[in-house]
């Protein structure tokens, strides 16, 4: 978690390896991010499921053929068995019926489901959830925040995931890492953190509007701008 | 002034350098890409299917125009009967390769470019990447041959259909001697001619389907980002058609 513009997607991309970093150690399922080859990288990847905050799938496959994409790619699975997989993970999301229906046909709700019956098709072992929440209404927000610690739990597999939302992440995080300014300005369990005297805590968790990251962008003196105009 | 012209000069080569790194990159995943020849095969479909009509109602109304003012000039010479020569030579030489460039470019240059940018700004290529898909090899190649390979196709279909709409006017309209049209087309033109617009085709092919995958590829994922690319993609597309028809038919002469 952490105020817009701090860094989370950032550390997000340097993960999952869309970003190179020129400086520190990263070091993700044992492998040191930094020095992986393409190939080596690909490998990587194939042991993780990300889900982006628009889904991002692929516009001109349907839902079924969507979820089945990595399978197709990676697997030489029979059609079978692909239809099986492919027919469970999206029961797991609800949207078995919506198996035959086009990207354009599902609200913003049922393509981020969709999206997550795709992320979790090859079973990763790392699943990464880029602002899953944002503008969801309230039943699919429910929807999404079940899913990500009933998946978490059923699978066992690592999650991470980036959101502004203070309350739902506290009711599904094992663990929150606060950033700010590009730092880890604090760690813990939620209600450790509802705890934490610090200030920029104090004010990300209580939804203050001016504190360490101050409400103003930087500007010249109010009045002294105003007088100025209109001299 | 000479500083802006040198900034313009070193943007123009950094461009061109690009360019051709994306080539060589396009080029080095094409033998993979081939053996998925559905993805190429819906990509001819989506270049060269989807382009038919306005190849064919353009072919018909330029070879309609090289009729009517072929007639009007040779007339003035008594040699009428050249009409079909003429119209043969230059469908086949230039008009066939260069204006089916330039209607690919504006067509389907522009789809190719348009979607592929919208893929970038919807996060589609990065999924891709995630799930460990290259999207050169899935989404770039395949567009990027698909548009080589139904190039020339179209620029045949034109020529052919612009033989058939001088024919319309010269003959139908004009009253030049059927026999004389198609025996003197048949005696003049040689096989160098079909293969100057054979390699032209090819060569505008391969320009035009390079630029739209590289500025779709590399459009900024915004809105007036992706508008820049098709732009740019019409753009370039014409000026380097007509440049590079320059270079090949001094080649020919």
């Amino acid at each position: 978690m952490g105020p817009s513009g701090t860094g989370k997607t950032t550390l997000l991309r340097l993960i999952t390896g869309q970003l190179r970093a020129n400086g520190g150690a990263l070091s993700v399922a044992g492998r040191d991010m930094r020095t992986l080859k393409r190939d080596e990288l690909y490998e990587l990847r194939k042991r993780m499921g990300m889900l982006f905050q628009n889904g991002a799938l692929l516009t001109d496959l349907s839902v079924f053929e969507n979820v089945a994409f990595p399978l197709r790619e990676h697997t030489d699975l029979p059609e079978r068995l692909i239809r099986l997989i492919v027919l469970t993970k999206l029961q797991a999301v609800g949207l078995r019926g919506a198996a035959e229906l086009m990207p354009s046909e599902l609200s913003g709700g049922m393509g981020r489901r969709v999206a997550l019956a795709r992320a979790i098709v090859m079973d990763p072992e790392i699943l990464i959830y880029d602002e899953p929440f944002v503008g969801l209404d309230p039943i699919s927000l429910g929807v999404i925040l079940r899913l990500i610690r009933h998946l978490n739990d059923t699978l066992g597999v690592t999650s991470i995931v980036v959101s502004h939302d203070v309350r739902e992440i506290s009711t599904v995080a094992d663990r929150v890492f606060l950033l700010s300014g590009g730092r880890v300005a604090a760690y813990g369990t939620p209600q450790e953190l509802d705890r934490n005297p610090s200030e920029i805590v104090k004010q990300f968790v209580g939804g203050l509007a001016d504190g360490p990251v101050p409400f103003h962008y930087p500007a010249p003196d109010y009045f002294g701008e105003l007088l100025e105009r209109s001299a | 002034m000479i500083g802006e012209l040198r900034r313009s000069l070193v943007g123009a080569i950094e461009d061109l350098g690009s360019v051709t790194l994306f080539l060589l990159r396009l080029l080095s995943n094409t033998p993979r890409a081939l053996l998925r020849f559905e993805l190429i095969g819906r990509q001819i479909f989506n270049s060269g299917a989807l382009s038919l009509v306005i190849i064919m109602l353009s072919g018909l109304f330029v070879g309609m125009v090289l009729g009517l003012q072929g007639y009007q000039l040779l007339r003035n010479f008594g040699s009428e009967d050249s009409l079909g020569t003429a119209a043969a030579v230059g469908l086949l030489r230039e008009l066939g390769p260069v204006i089916t460039a330039l209607l690919f470019a504006g067509r389907a240059g522009t789809a190719l470019a348009s979607e592929i940018g919208l893929m970038r700004a919807t996060d589609q290529l990065s999924a891709m990447e995630m799930m460990a898909v290259d999207p050169i090899r899935y989404v770039v190649v395949p567009r990027f041959l698909g548009g080589v390979i139904a190039m020339p196709m179209l620029s045949l279909i034109f020529c052919v259909i612009g033989l058939y709409g001088a024919q319309l006017v010269g003959v139908q309209l004009m009253g030049v001697d059927s026999g004389s049209f198609w025996s003197q087309m048949q005696a003049a033109v040689v096989l160098r001619d079909i293969n100057q617009g054979l390699v032209k085709s090819v060569s505008f092919g391969i320009a035009c389907s390079l630029i739209a995958v590289y500025q779709g590829y590399y459009a900024a994922p915004t809105a007036e980002g992706v508008g820049l690319a098709t732009t740019r993609t019409v753009v370039t597309s014409a000026v380097v058609v007509l440049f590079l028809d320059y270079l090949l038919t001094s080649a020919f002469l």
